[in-house]
């Protein structure tokens, strides 16, 4: 399973004017792995994710997601791949089932299909009970596993997600971990941002940014074993800042 | 310095806080430690006298918040979750503008700030709003500084801010506890616990526990292990479905467990798990963390 590439860059360049946001990607991602895309604030990721979701143009490279051009077929990337911004996207204005419902519209999915995936979904997240509940009014680690659920509507084969779990408590963020363990295991090939980096040990493979670079790329037992690291914590610190003291000086 | 007693708020129907008491020490780095919407805003709000509790008292160095608020606003430094400097001015005039409006110069209190400022000096003349998260950051520890004050309070701080800024910031918050501040600093990241003198562990406006991070680890009340096999999804299923696992959480590159009425023969799991198939399966005991902790209190009180 985790030979067929589903996400494949080359010499990926992006500049805004004179700055480079991503200076000369490379990389491959496969089917139903958890590809942890981490990087210090501003070392490019978000502009590699926008491109890769087809939002963005690349200034330069060859790139292909789920198989597609990132030129020219743009709308059957968009139909392939799921996103979930930190920010969420659901309307709290509307309640479970109808913002579950928009998306499958959206997404151009039959009423039948959508009835039925709508159904599936609330019982796996166990959320039957509150499916008239608005958005406004739901705690945020529901809305995260929600938001995900509503990425994954109509059965991606990639999913993108920007930093998933902010500021829930330690025990949702797990259940959330448990979402994405299950979609991998289900071949669906995971991307994800974080800044918790307990989580990028739950990762397949690891990518670390430096201003717009890879500078990091392995599986996280292998970053520890090169950068002679006990945590990821460390590996991250010493490839972002090599010249950072870890030391406290009290 | 901060003392906190039966402090109550209520927004219509949410309880945000609860009865909450607490004492911050003078010269304490004092970390408040828990999830979005726990009630940490809140507390931090009514300290600094911009919210009014429903019920109960505090004092910073002796003065309620209510009746001597403008006496608090002068001893205290603030800095808000939220960034709340004004992004056209630019960084010197952000700097300026709070040192004026605290009758005071940039000059005078200098070396206080002199650590901080001088890594976002070179920018002094950019616009506050073009600045990166990290510099944003220094500027808004920078303003809550200028005025000298005894007790620093900050609202999730490092909230956002990647790994290395992190570590940064903390180091900036040690050296100003050595300038004989107290300090009261709000974060949801676990692992930023250990580099507090002593903690509380918030959740739905209540306080789990306080106590120095080591008491509150060394506390754990089960025998915990940190299992790691090569198939982790494998892993946890089959852990999850032993009888005896009480809880299973994965934990970096572990996963750690405990036992149902803590009788967890861990050979028993190691042969379980090697009869389910996982390859290269490893174990040991180990000491709690804070965020093992904060997980089997969550349990508890959810229990009660």
């Amino acid at each position: 399973m985790k030979d067929e590439i589903e996400i494949r860059v080359r010499n990926l360049v992006k500049k805004f004017g004179n700055f480079v946001a991503n200076d000369n990607l490379n990389f491959d991602v496969y089917k139903g792995e958890i590809f942890g895309f981490l990087g210090a604030n501003g070392a490019g990721k978000t502009t590699a994710m926008r491109i890769l979701c087809g939002l963005s143009h690349p200034t330069s490279g060859e790139l292909t997601v789920a198989g597609y051009d990132i030129y020219k077929q743009t709308e059957l990337i968009k139909k392939n791949i799921g996103y979930m911004s930190q920010k969420f996207s659901l309307y709290d204005d509307l309640n479970i089932v109808e913002n579950m419902e928009l998306y499958g519209g959206i997404y151009g999915l039959s009423r039948k299909h959508i009835k039925l995936r709508v159904e599936e979904l609330l019982y796996k997240l166990n959320m039957e009970a509150s499916r008239n509940t608005l958005i406004a009014d739901l705690p945020l680690g529901w809305k995260q596993k929600l938001a995900f659920s509503v990425a994954m509507f109509h059965k991606p084969r990639i999913v993108f997600l920007d930093e998933p779990t902010g500021g829930v408590d330690p025990i949702t963020r797990r259940q959330f971990w448990d979402l994405i363990y299950e979609a991998a295991h289900d071949g669906i090939t995971v991307f994800v941002t974080t800044h918790y980096m307990d989580e990028a040990e739950y990762c397949d493979r690891v990518t670390i940014m430096v201003d717009g670079r890879i500078d990091a790329l392995d599986t996280p037992g292998r970053l520890k074993e090169k950068y002679q690291a006990t945590t990821m914590n460390e590996v991250f610190i010493k490839v972002a800042r090599p010249d950072f003291q870890l030391t406290m000086d009290n | 310095m901060i003392d906190i007693q039966n402090l109550s708020k209520r927004y219509g129907e949410v309880q945000a806080i609860k009865s909450i008491s607490l004492e911050v020490k003078a010269n304490e780095l004092f970390g408040l430690i828990g999830p979005d919407g726990a009630g940490k805003t809140t507390l931090f709000r009514i300290l600094t006298t911009l919210l009014i509790a429903d019920s109960g008292t505090a004092s910073l160095d002796g003065m309620d918040p209510v009746l001597d608020y403008k006496k608090i606003r002068e001893m205290i430094g603030y800095m808000p979750g939220r960034f709340s400097l004004y992004q056209d001015l630019s960084v010197e005039e952000n700097l300026n503008f709070f040192a004026t409006v605290f009758d005071t110069t940039i000059e005078e209190n200098y070396d206080l700030i002199a650590d901080i400022y001088k890594q976002i000096e070179p920018f002094k003349k950019r616009i506050a709003g073009k600045l990166s998260g990290g510099m944003k950051q220094k500027l808004a520890l920078s303003c809550a500084l200028i005025h000298k004050p005894k007790i620093l309070i900050l609202d999730e701080p490092t909230t956002g801010v990647d790994a290395v800024s992190r570590m940064e910031f903390w180091q900036m918050l040690k050296r100003l506890q050595q300038k004989g501040i107290t300090i009261l600093v709000s974060t949801p990241y676990m692992d930023e616990a250990s580099l507090c003198d002593r903690v509380a562990l918030i959740q739905n406006g209540e306080i789990l526990t306080v106590d120095t991070p080591q008491n509150i680890t060394h506390g754990f009340p089960k025998k915990l292990w940190a299992i790691n096999a090569a198939n982790k999804y494998q892993l946890i299923n089959d852990l999850r479905s032993h009888p005896k696992t009480a809880t299973v959480y994965p934990f970096g590159e572990f996963v750690h467990v405990t036992a149902k009425n803590n009788e967890l023969e861990i050979n028993e799991i190691i042969s379980y798990l090697e009869s389910k198939g996982n390859q290269g399966v490893f174990s040991e005991e180990i000491v709690a963390t804070i965020e093992d902790c904060f997980m089997e209190l969550m349990n508890t009180s959810i229990n009660n």
